[in-house]
């Protein structure tokens, strides 16, 4: 009996898994539902993420995690060019909690950052995206779908992530 | 009997999974997922006794959790599966065992979204009420029970909670519920729709029940302990331009407990922040004051579990190693304190900017006790059974928590050479924030970070911490070195070393070195690292665990899929 119970549990993870596989490219998931804040306060709830069909990167960070403010800084350098080039829009994820969120707009302020930045005090929006650890970056496609993540950063490591927005773009097979 | 539950638990299984797949092959817009992560973290120990790295029996341990969340439309259902055979070293060694302790279902339909089983949920800042988990403290105070949000309008969201705490692999005693009503007035005062101010306004209750226990005062009568205690707390956002302001204030009614030596008083917490933000430029002040706001789902409890509300740090934390060497704690019962950053970046294309601007942060934060009074000429200072103390709100206590002024500055000077550097001040009362009651040490240190950064190709490059920790107290001196060496993306290499080169006894000056890799591709992770790990204690958001030393192999291993 316990065996066909756990038959039962892979067959339905099986199928939800093929349901994955379709389309051009892997999809690995679409966006999950939850309720972030924006900078002015409003609520916005995570299914609405959309940049016009284009590509959107989600990076997940905290004020207390040098690399992910490495990321976010080498970034920022390149924001500019890459907008104008891909189309390409950055949502940064800040989960801060209470002890540090109020800081979150004096960083970015601070640092000149032109990034839509969410909070997610309690880590609603990262359990959702099994977010582990920050750094964590993950590129969406014009259709809101997840289809390249990545965990950590260092130097370089933006290259991986235009360089996926632009094959995003031109229809290409995406490198892993 | 096991038989039958398994025989319904196959076909809710079949159920849950086979219907909505069904559902999507009709109707391609409701999809079905399947999501989750994995964290393993095991190691082995080598007894090294000289740095009180203790023989640990098993060799080896090991901690390690899988989530798997399942979605089709608008329902959505999740289990984590956790295992510590036995917990690594320095995790509450309750946690040993394995087993299934987190498990929902949520359902959301229109205005309404429902949530049962365990709930992880914040009111406002969360002074009274703050479900969480922070794995890598093994911190996890989950609500089992049930959750309803209720949207009526745009911009009102109305929240109710109701069930038991976790508490390792059981439940706490403790019967939390609460309520929360959060506004954006933006949303309903059109004439605001286009204004620079903005308004939002919350408030939350929250009460816990615990059957009656027989404890003690000093003179050996029985507490008459409040079964009910409540709390309410208010809070306001408002926003003018680029000048910000936010409060939130908390009240809490008697609540004798283990924490504050089971006295009477009512307890009370107050923060406000005041922001100014423009574009390169961040200011903010903070203030902050807690008089007797440990609240618990367990009266007797002390520890670092339970807690129903949450009230964080309002100091920075750091990240350095040795920067990290001396955190603070909240003091929940008693604290008094202010802090003060600016964020500024140098334009680049100017004489201090250079040609890619210059970021600087300014820190400061200062935290003392309240004033405590006696309640009258007969009663002493904390008595159980008591009304404890008075405190006058606007009074600084004279006790010296801590003290931490620090300066950032980070320059990148060509396209390949960054620094960043760190001086700190520190004051750190040990006695108050380790609890160690007979020998009380104010620490002073100054402490030096210099982070280079040097990229040899687009790819590859070199980075170099150097530490320095000055100090006369506690272990003296430190220094420490970090050199990584990274190919993007997948690649990382490092070697460290901490030296406790000024320990007052010259046979304790220890050498920890640690050398680490790491290999990534795309969220799965794999890193082992093998050398010494000092005694120290590690903090993430509000809570803190202490480390014991060790000596050894540590692999951990993550993924998201």
């Amino acid at each position: 009996m316990k065996n066909i119970f756990f038959v039962t549990l892979l067959l339905c993870f099986g199928t939800a898994l093929f349901a994955q596989e379709t389309g051009a490219d892997k999809v690995l998931f679409k966006l999950p539902k939850a309720t972030v804040t924006d900078m002015k306060g409003t609520k916005v709830n995570t299914e609405k993420i959309s940049n016009d069909g284009k590509p959107i990167i989600i990076s997940f960070w905290a004020t207390w995690c040098k690399p992910c403010l490495k990321e976010l800084n080498t970034i920022a350098e390149v924001y500019e060019e890459w907008q104008a080039e891909t189309g390409v829009k950055l949502y940064a994820v800040s989960i801060d909690d209470s002890r540090s969120s109020s800081q979150v707009k004096t960083l970015v302020n601070g640092k000149g950052w032109n990034y839509e930045v969410l909070l997610d005090p309690n880590s609603e929006f990262k359990r959702a995206m099994n977010v582990n650890a920050v750094p964590h970056t993950f590129i969406l496609n014009g259709k809101g779908e997840v289809v390249w993540q990545h965990t950590s950063f260092s130097e370089g490591a933006e290259l991986d992530v235009i360089n996926v927005v632009r094959k995003l773009n031109a229809g290409e097979p995406l490198p892993h | 009997m096991k038989t039958h539950l398994l025989t319904y638990a196959t076909f809710l299984a079949a159920l849950i999974c086979i219907f909505p797949s069904l559902l999507q092959a009709q109707n391609s817009s409701i999809g079905s997922q399947v999501n989750g992560n994995f964290q393993m973290d095991a190691q082995y120990y080598r007894v090294d006794s000289a740095i009180g790295a203790l023989p640990v029996p098993e060799k080896m341990q090991m901690n390690s959790w899988t989530n798997i969340t399942y979605t089709s439309g608008d329902f959505n259902a999740g289990l984590r599966y956790e295992t510590y055979l036995n917990p690594v070293n320095g995790y509450d060694p309750r946690y040993k065992g394995t087993g299934i302790p987190y498990w929902f279902v949520d359902y959301k339909t229109g205005k309404f979204q429902i949530t049962a089983g365990h709930i992880y949920e914040q009111f406002g800042g969360g002074a009274i009420f703050r479900t969480y988990e922070e794995h890598n403290l093994g911190y996890d105070n989950a609500l089992n029970g049930i959750r309803v949000k209720f949207t009526p309008a745009k911009g009102v969201e109305l929240k109710g909670i109701y069930g038991t705490q976790r508490y390792f692999w059981d439940k706490g005693p403790g019967i939390v519920r609460g309520a929360d009503a959060d506004f954006n007035l933006k949303d309903w005062i059109p004439s605001l729709e286009n204004s620079k101010l903005r308004v939002r306004i919350g408030g939350s209750f929250v009460s816990k029940y615990q059957a009656d226990e027989e404890i003690y005062n000093s003179s050996q009568e029985k507490l008459m302990l409040p079964l009910n205690v409540a709390a309410g707390a208010g809070r306001i956002d408002l926003g003018y331009g680029n000048f910000g302001l936010n409060a939130e204030y908390a009240q809490k009614i008697n609540d004798p407990n283990a924490t504050n030596n089971f006295i009477y008083k009512k307890g009370e917490s107050l923060l406000l922040t005041a922001t100014y933000n423009q574009k390169g430029l961040g200011i903010i002040l903070q203030a902050k004051r807690l008089d007797n706001m440990g609240f618990k789902s367990k009266r007797t409890e002390t520890g670092n579990v339970l807690d129903i509300g949450y009230l964080p740090a309002i100091t920075k934390q750091q990240t350095y190693t040795l920067a990290a060497v001396y955190p603070y704690a909240t003091q929940p019962n008693n604290e008094m304190g202010m802090e003060a950053q600016v964020n500024y970046k140098i334009a680049k294309n100017t004489f201090l900017g250079g040609k890619y601007g210059t970021d600087i942060a300014v820190n400061f934060s200062a935290i003392n006790s309240i004033v405590k009074e006696l309640v009258n000429d007969t009663t002493l200072l904390d008595e159980s059974g008591t009304l404890g103390y008075k405190s006058p709100f606007f009074k600084v206590g004279d006790t010296k928590y801590f003290r931490d002024f620090n300066i950032e500055i980070g320059h990148k000077f060509t396209k390949s050479f960054k620094l960043l550097f760190t001086y700190m001040y520190e004051e750190y009362n040990t006695a108050i924030i380790e609890g160690h009651i007979d020998d009380t040490v104010l620490v002073h240190a100054n402490i030096l970070v210099a982070e280079m950064t040097y990229k040899l190709s687009p790819e590859k490059a070199l980075r170099l911490e150097t530490q320095a920790l000055l100090t006369q107290q506690d272990e003296g001196n430190w220094v420490m070195a970090l050199l990584e060496y990274t190919v993007a993306p997948k690649w990382f290499v490092s070697v460290a070393d901490q030296w406790n080169c000024g320990n007052e006894d010259t046979e304790k000056r220890f050498h920890y070195p640690l050398a680490a890799v790491a290999y990534n591709n795309d969220a799965n992770r794999i890193q082992l690292s093998y050398g010494k790990q000092r005694e120290g204690i590690v903090c993430v958001g509000g809570v803190c665990r202490n480390v014991p030393a060790s000596n050894g192999f540590t692999l951990t291993i993550t993924t998201s899929f």
